[in-house]
C-alpha cells in the first residue's frame, strides 16, 4: 500500500529466530497469534513449544512510534505421545493458539496439538516473601530451639519472573486430527474441531465435551469431505462456522438443536467449469476461515484465493482476491512437490479494511478492500535494516520479465508464509517464515 | 494420448504419496488421504474416458494395461493396518501382482498384499488352524455395514472389464477408523 496520501508504508521492525539456513524441524513455526490487546504475541512451533513476546513501547509519539516485542515467556506446551492402541505417534506440533480475554492479572491461552488442548496460565511474579520464622533464606529449616521471636514475613521486590502453568488439559475427545480451536464470546466455552467432528467444551470442565457437529458417514467409504477450520462468531455466542475440503462453509446456530449437523446457512460458490482440472478439488479446499471483527463478514482462504463473504449472502462471495493466480498453470508440479497441500492462513486488520495472507518465496499479500488495491511484500533478511521500508514485489507470470520482477520459475517453494497475524488495533503485523518471525509496522502509526 | 499419459503419471505419483503417508509421523492424515483419492479418481476417470474415445484397443495390449490400472487403482485400498476398523477381506483390494508398468515403474510389487491366487508360502497344517471355540481373528464387518462387493474387483484382474474398473470406488483409500 505504498503511495501518497497517508497510505500504509510497511517497515521492518524485528526478526526473531535463528539465522541458520539449516532449519531444525522443531523450530518450524506452526502458529502465530496476538492477544486481544496486542500487547502479547504468541508463537507455537513443531517442537511443541510456545514462545510469548511482549510489546514494549519505546516512543509513544507519532510519527516516531516504535515498539519492540521481546521474549516474555517460553514453555514446552506439548510433548510427543504414543497411542498404543493404534500404534501411532502423536505429534507435539502446536496447531493453534488462542488467547482468552484477560480477566485478571494473569493471561490465559489455549494451545492444541493433534489430539489434546491445554489451558495455560501465564502469570508474573515480581515479589517474593522474606523473613520466614521456621526457614532460613536458603530454605533450610532452622533449629526450633534458636527461635526466640515471631515475625511476619514481608514481600520484597525481585526480578520479574514469568511463569506458565497448565491449568486444564482437555484430552481424549478427538479421534481425528484437531485443526481448529475457537473461544466463544461468552468467555466460558470454546470449540475444537477435527476432520470429522466439532466439540464444545466448558473451560472449567475437562472430563467431558459436547459433540455439536459430526459429519462422519456410517460407511467411511462414502466420505467425501472433511472439516478444515471452524470459528465462533465474535459477538453471537450461539453462532459458529466451519469450512470443508469441498470449499463450502456452513454457519450453524447452536440454539436450533443440540447436534448442529443441519446448517443454518451454506456458503458455496459454483465452480468455474473452465478452470476444471485434476486438482480442482484440492485447490478449492478451504484452509482457513476467519470472521471479521465486526462480525458482518467472514474470510476464507483456499489454495489460490481469498474470498470475503457477507453473512447475509450465501450464493457467492462479495469479494475475491487472487493471491498467486500464476500458480494455476503449475498445479501439477505443486502436486508433485506437495506444495498444493499447504494450508495458508489469513487475517483481518483491526478495522476490517485490509486482509492479509501468505504465499511462496517468503512473499505475503495484503488486499485493501476499500481502495481495491493489493500489494506483495517480502519477509527476508536482506530487507531487515531497522525501519527499512519494504518495497513492493512483483511476480512475472510470463512474457518479458521487467527489472525487479521475479519470474514464477525462480520462486522458492520451500520458503512459504503460512501463518500471519495482525495486531488488533495498530498496524503491526507478525509474519512467520519457516523458522523466523518477522514483525513489521506501519511507518506512520 | 497426452491426457492419458498425464493421467497415468498423476496416478503413479498419487499412489507413491499414499504409501509415503503411511510412514509419516502423526499417522495418516484423513484430509490429505481424501484429497489424494479425489485426484486419483479424476485421473482414473479421465484415463478411462480418453481410452474410450480412442476406440477399441489393439490386441493383447489391453489386458496388461488393465491390470496395470488395477494395480494403480487397487493399491490405495490398503489402509494403515494400525488405523483400521474391521474391514471386508483385504484380499479384495489387493493389486494384480504382475505388470506395474502402467505406474511408470514407481510402484514395486507389494509383497504384503499379494492376491490369493499366488501360492502362499505359509504352511497350513492342522496345528495352525484356529480352534472353533476361540474368537476369529479375521477382519469382519460391524453389524449394519454393507459388505463390499468383491466380485467386480475380481473380474478386473481379467481382461476387458473396463466398466467394472470404472465402478471401482477409490474411497477405499480412506482408512476407516
Amino acid at each position: 500500500m505504498a503511495g501518497p496520501g497517508g497510505d500504509m508504508q510497511w517497515c521492518f521492525s524485528q526478526v526473531k529466530g535463528a539465522i541458520d539456513d539449516d532449519v531444525a524441524e522443531a523450530d518450524i513455526i506452526s502458529t502465530v497469534e496476538f492477544n486481544h490487546t496486542g500487547e502479547l504475541l504468541a508463537t507455537g512451533d513443531k517442537g511443541g513449544r510456545v514462545v510469548i513476546f511482549q510489546q514494549e513501547i519505546e516512543n509513544k509519539n507519532p510519527p516516531q512510534f516504535r515498539s519492540e516485542y521481546n521474549v516474555y515467556s517460553t514453555f514446552q506446551s506439548h510433548e510427543p505421545e504414543f497411542d498404543y492402541l493404534k500404534s501411532l505417534e502423536i505429534e507435539e506440533k502446536i496447531n493453534k493458539i488462542r488467547w482468552l480475554p484477560q480477566k485478571n492479572a494473569a493471561q490465559f491461552l489455549l494451545s492444541t496439538n493433534d489430539k489434546t488442548i491445554k489451558l495455560w496460565k501465564i502469570s508474573e511474579r515480581d515479589k517474593r516473601p522474606e523473613g520466614y520464622n521456621l526457614k532460613e533464606e536458603d530454605g533450610r529449616y532452622k533449629d526450633p530451639n534458636t527461635i526466640t521471636s515471631l515475625r511476619v514475613p514481608v514481600l520484597i521486590p525481585m526480578d520479574l519472573m514469568v511463569e506458565a502453568s497448565p491449568r486444564r488439559v482437555f484430552a481424549n475427545a478427538h479421534t481425528y486430527h484437531i485443526n481448529s480451536i475457537s473461544v466463544n464470546s461468552d468467555n466460558e466455552t470454546y470449540l475444537s474441531a477435527d476432520d470429522l467432528r466439532i466439540n464444545l467444551w466448558h473451560l472449567e470442565i475437562t472430563d467431558r465435551s459436547f459433540n455439536i457437529v459430526d459429519i462422519k458417514p456410517a460407511n467411511m467409504e462414502e466420505l467425501t469431505e472433511v472439516i478444515t477450520a471452524a470459528e465462533f462468531h465474535p459477538h453471537q455466542c450461539n453462532t459458529f462456522v466451519y469450512s470443508s475440503s469441498k470449499g463450502t462453509i456452513r454457519l450453524c446456530d447452536m440454539r436450533a438443536s443440540a447436534l448442529c449437523d443441519k446448517h443454518s446457512k451454506l456458503f458455496e460458490e459454483p465452480e468455474d467449469p473452465s478452470n476444471r482440472s485434476f486438482f480442482s478439488e484440492i485447490i478449492s479446499s478451504i484452509s482457513d476461515v476467519k470472521f471479521s471483527h465486526n462480525g458482518r463478514y467472514m474470510m476464507t482462504r483456499d489454495y489460490l484465493s481469498v474470498k470475503i463473504w457477507d453473512l447475509n449472502m450465501e450464493n457467492r462471495p462479495v469479494e475475491t482476491y487472487q493471491v498467486h493466480e500464476y500458480l494455476r498453470s503449475k498445479l501439477c508440479s505443486l502436486y508433485e512437490n506437495d506444495c498444493i497441500f499447504d494450508k495458508f492462513e489469513c487475517c483481518w486488520n483491526g478495522n476490517d479494511s485490509v486482509v492479509m495472507t501468505g504465499s511462496y518465496n517468503n512473499f505475503f499479500r495484503m488486499f485493501d478492500r476499500g481502495h481495491r488495491r493489493d500489494v506483495t511484500l517480502e519477509a527476508s533478511r536482506e530487507n531487515s535494516k531497522p525501519m527499512q521500508v519494504l518495497k513492493p514485489r512483483k511476480v512475472c507470470a510470463g512474457g518479458k520479465r521487467k527489472k525487479d520482477e521475479i519470474s514464477v520459475d525462480s520462486l522458492d517453494f520451500n520458503k512459504k508464509i503460512l501463518h500471519t497475524a495482525w495486531h488488533p488495533q495498530d498496524n503491526i503485523i507478525a509474519v512467520a517464515t519457516t523458522n523466523n518471525l518477522y514483525i513489521f509496522q506501519d511507518k506512520v502509526i | 494420448m497426452e491426457v492419458n499419459a498425464e493421467a497415468r503419471r498423476i496416478l503413479a505419483v498419487s499412489i507413491s504419496k499414499l504409501y509415503a503417508s503411511r510412514t509419516q509421523r502423526g499417522g495418516l492424515r484423513l484430509h490429505r488421504s481424501l484429497l489424494l483419492s479425489l485426484v486419483m479418481k479424476s485421473a482414473r476417470d479421465i484415463y478411462h474416458s480418453s481410452r474410450e474415445s480412442e476406440g477399441p484397443p489393439v490386441g493383447g495390449e489391453q489386458p496388461s494395461t488393465e491390470e496395470a490400472m488395477d494395480a494403480c487403482s487397487g493399491c490405495p485400498g490398503e489402509a494403515n493396518p494400525g488405523h483400521r476398523e474391521p474391514q471386508p477381506e483385504p484380499e479384495s483390494v489387493e493389486p494384480a501382482p504382475e505388470d506395474p508398468e502402467g505406474c511408470d515403474g514407481e510402484i514395486t510389487e507389494d509383497k504384503e498384499n499379494r492376491s490369493p491366487a499366488r501360492q502362499s508360502r505359509k504352511r497350513r497344517g492342522k496345528a495352525s488352524a484356529a480352534p472353533d471355540f476361540l474368537p476369529s481373528k479375521r477382519a469382519r464387518l460391524e453389524p449394519g455395514e454393507e459388505r463390499y462387493a468383491a466380485a467386480p474387483l475380481g473380474s478386473c484382474c481379467r481382461a476387458g472389464a473396463v466398466d467394472s474398473l470404472s465402478a471401482l470406488s477409490l474411497n477405499r483409500v480412506i482408512p476407516a477408523f
